[in-house]
């Protein structure tokens, strides 16, 4: 039992170091401080939860009914103190971690921007069935299923899908969001580290999703320009028509790039009933995009 | 017009070995044992002394007879799922294909919640409250009978969809757009919805009936603050029942709308809006959660107080606490979605509110803890379960917290981690209070003990398997593993799910174990035959003979304290109450049994089936014969039968009561 603290230590500073590549290995702002409310918050819990499982055991063992040492109290069923004592401890502990929460809540809320030198590059992201589409409408190029974004600049996404809700997550740049169609979710992140990062959906939307990931690759500042003319000598253009193509279902599609793009078309994708009909605006749920846009 | 609607012999997956198989294998079982029903000449006695019986131990044990065959059912769902994760990492893709993998993680979820934890509380509450309070039945038994056998007909539907089409693809949520008629075309949404439907009413007719039962009908004396606490866990979960089973079916209704007539609840165009279906679900879906669970905290109550041989600590914290968690449970369901994009002040909000509830759980795990100092604990099976659940729910409740808190959240929702979390709750808190519950009453239902050993061996498969299982999935849920997939490309997270793997195999004997207790203690019942108080118990269950006779209690006990049978046996041993053995019975109305259970869950099952393959004259046909056997049994002249006195006095006579209340 001396042993149990030490114990837990080193069992979790194994998981920790088999982590590679998950939310405890974090490169980016966001991620990096949700793993530190995790820590703290599972830290101040471990405070109680652990000696209050050794009580448990301990009593339970010293008052086992072959124990003759230890005192029987047939009407032990009540104690003032005791009383105040078992609610005061929950309720200190939750105050606590209440804090914790109110705060993390609206320092890391998902639409508020990222502090970063420089514009923010924005990113429109389409869910479809069963691939991601990232649409870089300042730079008028877009890619299937591979996100390319500079180091430590901010990425500001704009996110919607063409059908079935998914989520869209890269565990080492910070939380997810929910994709859904008509409606646009927000979420800012910043990478720091040049690397490639995976990038899923988190939420299941149907036979293809196993494969719905894709990899994120932070570059630096430069190779992004040269990325970015690269892709826009080559490539598909991506417009209403190419674009109906691409919502058919399809699963596992290979990365690829559009070379350019039709204006509007996010807006155009958030106001449309279905990805089978993608130009069919409906006004209910052309007032509501428009809402969300504001 | 086809009379047949959609249904025809592409229905049947001649293709799929796997389902074949496992559909064969319960058909030829279901054959065996009606055949050998039959053979025996069982059926009579079945159709008279179970079938038609509107006593609530009866159908009690039967509700437990469900749950544990569909554990049986929702453990195999697993135990695939986990060997398909286990083995389809890099480029394999497993033996499972998404289509069949997918109706399988939709099943185990739609079966563990619905068909496994919920008629294991419901059993149990149904056999013991009414022992617990007192009293000689249920406020209205028939419909007691009634809800259970709707929710056999919700069972039998979803089991019919493994042979007969398909079940959902959707997971057990069932979150639009993917289950509109647009995404998901085929039955398997429509078999998951008509079985939830039918199940509900019955589950919504149980609430009813047992809030009545617990308000109107306790034994006399038996004041609120006298009320065993499980009896108060038990009328938490039914008043939540009440609450918030409505919302689940108009819910599915509305689903049931969009899919069947074209309405526009929750479709992408026309004004539809997902978010309201996730919102109303999880508003049903989170006090579920406590639905399921609060019985299960009454339970570890009376088996800590009982095997301590002293008072439950803090009685009236714990009544507080309970009601605390029936009003919080029902304030907090948006935690479920904090990653869908609400304000940073609603999110703040429902994190707080969510952890609060921390708080009266927390009181409660601590008062367990005092109800055993000072106690003489003998760790009999029952303990065993209690403390087991004791140690592990606090880290199951730790993950919890965690998830509460919103920034969190956005990283580990919808992943392995968040799978840990809630069977990390679950499985301690529910099933292993089940089990408890299980092997605390089995004795007072059927005058035997189950045997110690395998029950001793049942619990520690269980409890390492569990650990075995779940652990491994926090891991993988942190390092970037997302649930629900048929197969990934990260060797990484390989090792993990063997792991986990090997765990489900040690739960597999666990089960082992328990079937294996069952049959044993059967056939050694003789030697593990019990009087009345088999445990030295407390509360009224115990002052009447196991099994109690249908009237449970010959003469109505009057209560004047907490804890009523322990405080009369300690009269009793100071010589303070030494009534006469020799008493004066009045006859017994007790309600008579009725089929009309039975007969509405048939025609509910044509009703439900018809209505899933568009089969409309016999989704009228079904209508119009619950109607009818609706207006007969409303028609009928006599709804009691009277035990005459000499029948009580006999069975008294060879039932000595220790102690007479």
């Amino acid at each position: 039992m001396r042993y149990l603290p030490i114990t837990v230590v080193l069992i979790g500073a194994a998981m920790l170091g088999g982590c590679n590549g998950g939310v405890l290995d974090p490169h980016g702002p966001v991620a990096e401080a949700e793993r530190q409310i995790m820590l703290n918050s599972t830290g101040i819990m471990l405070a109680i939860v652990i000696p209050t499982i050794l009580a448990t055991l301990g009593v339970a063992y010293w008052f086992r009914a072959s124990n003759e040492r230890a005192r029987y109290l047939p009407d032990f069923d009540y104690s003032g103190r005791l009383e105040v004592l078992v609610w005061s401890i929950p309720l200190m502990t939750v105050l606590l971690l209440g804090g914790v929460t109110w705060v993390g809540s609206f320092d890391l809320d998902p639409p508020k921007a990222i502090a970063a030198a420089g514009k923010p590059v924005r990113v429109q992201v389409v869910a479809l069935d069963w691939k991601w589409l990232f649409i870089y409408p300042d730079q008028g190029v877009a890619s299937v299923n591979h996100l390319t974004v500079p180091v430590g600049t901010a990425i500001s996404f704009e996110l919607t899908s063409s059908g079935v809700m998914n989520s869209f997550f890269v565990p080492q740049l910070g939380g997810q969001i929910y994709t859904m169609a008509g409606m646009v979710t927000r979420l800012n992140l910043r990478a720091d580290h040049v690397g490639t990062y995976r990038g899923i959906s988190s939420n299941y939307s149907g036979a293809g999703f196993s494969d719905m990931h894709f990899n994120v690759d932070v570059i630096p500042e430069e190779n992004f320009a040269q990325w970015l003319s690269a892709t826009r000598n080559a490539g598909p253009v991506l417009d209403s028509q190419s674009y109906s193509e691409l919502a058919k279902p399809s699963q596992a599609v290979a990365p690829f790039t559009y070379r350019a793009l039709a204006p509007g078309l996010f807006n155009t994708i958030l106001s449309a009933g279905s990805p089978y009909n993608p130009l069919c605006v409906s006004p209910a749920r052309l007032t509501h995009s428009l809402r969300s846009e504001q | 017009m086809n009379l047949l609607g959609k249904l025809d012999w592409n229905a049947i997956p001649f293709d799929q070995p796997i389902v074949m198989g496992a559909g064969g294998g319960v058909i030829l079982a279901i054959v065996f044992v009606l055949s050998w029903v039959t053979l025996k000449g069982y059926v009579p006695y079945l159709w008279r002394e179970w079938i038609t019986s509107v006593d609530h131990k009866r159908i009690g044990v039967m509700y437990l007879v469900l749950a544990l065959l569909m554990l049986l059912r929702g453990f195999s769902d697993a135990i695939m799922m986990r060997s398909q994760q286990a083995v389809a990492a890099g480029g394999a893709q497993g033996y499972l294909p998404p289509e069949h993998y997918d109706q399988i993680f939709s099943a185990h979820g739609t079966i563990m919640i619905f068909f496994v934890a919920m008629p294991l509380v419901i059993g149990l509450m149904n056999f013991a409250v009414p022992l617990q309070l007192g009293i000689r039945d249920v406020a209205f038994p028939t419909l007691n009978s009634v809800g259970l056998w709707l929710t056999a007909s919700g069972i039998l539907l979803t089991n019919v969809s493994l042979v007969i089409g398909e079940f959902a693809r959707t997971g057990w949520m069932a979150y639009p757009p993917l289950s509109e008629l647009q995404f998901s075309p085929g039955v398997g949404v429509d078999y998951y919805l008509w079985s939830l439907q039918i199940s509900g009413i019955g589950t919504l007719l149980t609430g009813i009936n047992f809030v009545t039962t617990i308000l109107k009908a306790r034994a006399p004396g038996m004041g609120y603050m006298r009320m065993p606490v499980f009896c108060w866990t038990a009328l938490a979960s039914n008043l939540m029942i009440v609450a918030v089973f409505p919302i689940l079916t108009a819910t599915l209704a509305m689903l049931l709308l969009d899919r069947y007539v074209g309405f526009h609840f929750f479709s992408l165009d026309a004004g539809g809006n997902v978010m309201m279906y996730v919102n109303l679900f999880w508003m049903w879906g989170h006090p579920e959660v406590y639905i399921l669970v609060l019985p299960a905290f009454g339970i570890f109550s009376e088996v800590s107080a009982t095997f301590s041989g002293k008072p439950l600590f803090g009685y009236r914290s714990m009544v507080a606490a309970t009601m605390a968690i029936c009003i919080l449970s029902m304030m907090v369901w948006l935690h479920h979605f904090f990653t869908m994009g609400a304000s940073a002040s609603v999110n703040a909000f429902f994190g707080v509110a969510s952890m609060i509830i921390g708080v009266p759980t927390g009181v409660k795990v601590f008062n367990w803890m005092f109800t055993m100092y000072g106690g003489r604990v003998r760790f009999e099976v029952p303990v065993l379960w209690t403390i087991g659940f004791m140690v592990t729910f606090v880290l199951g409740g730790l993950t919890g917290v965690l998830l509460a808190v919103p920034p969190v959240d956005w990283q580990v929702h919808n992943s392995l981690f968040l799978v840990a979390h809630f069977h990390h709750v679950i499985i301690p808190g529910v099933v292993f209070g089940a089990f408890a519950g299980y092997v605390y009453w089995f004795p007072k239902a059927f005058g035997f003990k189950l045997d110690e050993t395998w029950g001793r061996r049942a619990f520690w498969c269980w409890f390492i398997g569990f650990h075995l299982a779940f652990m491994p999935l926090y891991v993988v849920g942190l390092m970037g593993m997302t649930r629900r997939l048929q197969h990934y490309d990260v060797l990484s997270w390989q090792p993990w799910l063997l792991v986990a793997e090997v765990g489900a195999v040690i739960v597999l004997a666990g089960i082992a174990c328990q079937v294996i207790q069952l049959v044993v203690s059967i056939r050694n019942r003789e030697k593990l035959r019990v009087g009345g108080d088999p445990w030295n118990g407390r509360t009224l269950e115990w002052a009447t003979a196991s099994p109690p006779p249908a009237w449970n209690f010959a003469v109505v006990p009057h209560v004047a304290t907490l804890d009523a049978f322990w405080n009369a046996k300690r009269r009793a041993a100071t010589g303070a109450n030494q009534a006469a053995q020799a008493r004066a019975y009045t006859p017994i109305e007790m309600p008579k049994n009725s089929p009309i259970g039975f007969v509405n869950a048939f025609f509910a099952v044509v009703t439900g089936f018809a209505l899933i393959w568009h089969i409309w004259w016999m989704a009228g046909v079904g209508l119009l014969g619950a109607f009818a056997a609706f207006l007969v049994f409303a028609f009928r002249d006599e709804d009691e039968v009277e035990v005459p006195v000499e029948q009580i006095a006999r069975f008294e006579q060879s039932h000595p009561a220790e102690v007479v209340l």
